[in-house]
């Protein structure tokens, strides 16, 4: 199944802004996170189609992962 | 050196130096300034009369070596809201402000002749002149006259036309380290300015004198472990500093909080070209500077230069507010564009907040399209700058400009524009925006921080538990750090990290040789809020002015397609302390 995965800041170094990934279901989002050879501890925010979600949430058909390093200001 | 409180009488064009009462001792900044506008100013008086007084405060920690702790504070009643008003800006004011020993310069009365005057603030005192060669000129001109005759090296408070034009949304200037400029941007503080015909501040530099420090070897522990909290923490130590603050526009997109087409959406379609990433490239592109501080001893560094085409500098302190507010908001997704806006709005003088939110109203009335960047440019430049009837208009905020177009999606709380958080979709913030005795200010209580960025915690923005302690909590906390004359990013690592916030408590203690808990400083941040409350009150609010525009509890936004659903009793239960 197609998955898209949205890097943001940092994150984008050396990698992409946005992909789309082909998957097997069941998935985490954890397990993507290392594929990307991103340390899970960096990681801030997961948003799975605007929502907050988690590491060991798993991915379906179709679905946003936006990864973000912890960000604020305003 | 005992700190002592300024007083200039515009009335009589006197001023006294004061010893600081009792009751005030304990204040600095924001809880100052508070302090003393809620004692001295009528609150039912006309913002603009000879009644009000305007109250320029630097925080308990300025002008030591703490960094982040060059913040200086403006309170006076306000034009926009009509209740209690502080702002603040970085920039050099306040650390010299503290290193003449002044506690607070209070600004009174109203002149009879109509000439323009700059208040001198010397080691030996203060003293009026006048400067009619000022008049109508520009905040960037203003501080390069006030340059030239005093030195580089003095600090300098200034408004520009909006300010002299008594506009509601006109705010205040303050000289950064290089001569460009930070501002005191909201609820028209510069009005309050110009109706006593000051069009300036300027403050000698006294590098000779230091504050004086209770314990220096406990104050330099503490303020070591506060810098290292700042440095390590991602968000000040890195996102900022890289990005700016407009590190968090991909996020609020991201989430759908993202205020577009004037609060009728939360995301923008072209939110990735008005972007921190989308910035610090063309930046670097350009041989801007990615990184600045504001002011001395700042390590966070979240301000830039920022080049235009032709690589010539066009603008610095390239707000994610102002950045969003003619971005998604006017659905403007050209950076070059805004940042020309920013530019002609630090000039002006006019808050870059206010200003391009009732902008995207207008646009909801026809008076431009949608996405008209050199449109909005024409009207700061043509219309705002000129004080034409059209530019009055704009620049008396967004509330106004909706009742002028007939517009019923007028997105303020007590007046003042709402910034970039839609409270639908972030609903932490919202409660601040409605609680808040300043009016809708993301700043009074930045609860996006855990509804959204997972620091502090994490709440969910889209639900309602949670969210009225939150804002309690960190409108306390802010209120606090605000009378510490701290920039308020240091929130970020002081949330996460136990060992920063202290750090914050053993640095006040050390400079005053107190021995306050964090419990004190909360305690302090609760007080001043209700000091501010009263003040709204007795000036004739009621807790019906801490709501939400109606359309915000009608109309769905999408992509969650989320309604703002808390009842007024549930609102209410904020002010249980």
């Amino acid at each position: 199944m197609q998955v898209a995965v949205k890097l943001f800041a940092h994150f984008r170094n050396n990698r992409f802004k946005k992909e789309v990934r082909t998957i097997a279901p069941g998935v985490t989002v954890g397990a993507i996170v290392t594929e990307l050879s991103i340390a899970e501890e960096e990681v801030g925010v997961v948003l799975i189609n605007g929502r907050h979600g988690s590491l060991d949430q798993a991915l379906a058909e179709g679905d946003i992962l936006s990864l973000f390093p912890l960000v604020g200001g305003g | 050196m005992a700190d002592r409180i300024y007083r200039v009488n515009m009335s009589d064009l006197t001023s006294t130096i004061e010893d600081v009462p009792e009751a005030w001792a304990g204040h600095g900044g924001r809880g100052l300034t508070s302090t003393i506008v809620a004692a001295e100013v009528e609150p039912t008086c006309h913002p603009l009369g000879k009644h009000n007084k305007i109250v320029f405060a630097p925080g308990l920690l300025a002008g030591t070596y703490a960094a982040n702790s060059g913040r200086l504070n403006v309170g006076a009643k306000s034009p926009l809201t009509g209740g209690i008003k502080e702002s603040n800006a970085g920039g050099t004011a306040a650390q010299f402000f503290a290193r003449l020993g002044i506690k607070a310069l209070i600004v009174e009365g109203k002149p009879e002749k109509d000439v323009l005057y700059c208040i001198n603030v010397k080691k030996d005192g203060v003293d009026i002149s006048e400067v009619p060669e000022l008049k109508g000129k520009g905040n960037f001109d203003t501080i390069n006259a006030i340059m030239a005759k005093q030195g580089e090296n003095t600090a300098v408070i200034s408004i520009g036309p909006a300010g002299e034009m008594k506009m509601a949304a006109a705010n205040i200037s303050v000289k950064d380290p290089e001569g460009h400029i930070r501002s005191a941007g909201r609820g028209g503080l510069g009005a309050v300015m110009g109706s006593k015909n000051v069009k300036c501040i300027a403050i000698e530099a006294d590098d000779s004198s230091e504050v004086q420090i209770h314990d220096p070897e406990a104050f330099k522990a503490a303020a070591k472990v506060f810098a290292k909290g700042l440095i390590d923490h991602p968000v000040s130590g890195q996102g900022l500093r890289t990005y700016g603050t407009a590190v968090v526009l991909n996020i609020m997109n991201e989430a759908g909080g993202l205020p577009t087409r004037n609060f009728s959406a939360g995301q923008f379609e072209g939110a990735e070209k008005i972007s921190g990433e989308h910035m610090f490239d063309v930046i670097e592109e350009r041989g801007g500077k990615t990184s600045h501080a504001c002011h001395k001893g700042c390590v966070i560094q979240c301000s830039q230069h920022y080049h235009d085409k032709d690589k010539k500098f066009l603008t610095s302190g390239f707000e994610y507010e102002t950045i969003w507010a003619m971005g998604a908001d006017c659905e403007v997704d050209n950076l070059d564009q805004i940042a020309e806006a920013d530019h002609l709005m630090d000039d002006i003088g006019i808050d870059s907040i206010e200003f391009p939110v009732a902008v995207g109203v207008a646009m909801e009335g026809g008076l431009l399209p949608w996405g008209d960047g050199p449109g909005i440019l024409k009207l700061l430049k043509e219309d705002v700058a000129k004080g034409t009837p059209l530019g009055r208009l704009l620049g008396s905020g967004a509330a106004v400009v909706g009742k002028a177009y007939g517009i019923t999606r007028v997105p303020v709380v007590k007046n003042q524009a709402m910034p970039a958080y839609d409270p639908r979709a972030v609903k932490g913030i919202g409660i601040t925006y409605a609680t808040s005795p300043m009016g809708a200010d993301h700043t009074a209580g930045y609860a996006t921080a855990t509804n959204i960025m997972n620091v502090g915690g994490s709440i969910d923005p889209l639900k309602k538990e949670g969210q009225v302690e939150l804002s309690r909590n960190l409108q306390a906390a802010t209120a606090a750090i605000d009378s510490a004359g701290l920039c308020l990013f240091v929130a970020f690592p002081a949330l996460d990290i136990p060992e920063c916030f202290g750090a914050i408590v053993d640095m006040l203690n050390a400079r005053f040789g107190l021995s306050l808990t964090g419990d004190d400083v909360g305690a302090l941040g609760l007080s001043i809020l209700k000091t501010e409350r009263g003040f709204n009150l007795a000036a004739g609010m009621t807790n019906k002015d801490d709501r939400l525009p109606e359309f915000m509890a009608e109309e769905q936004l999408p992509p969650h397609n989320v309604l703002w659903d808390f009842t007024g009793e549930e609102i209410d239960a904020f002010w249980d302390f």
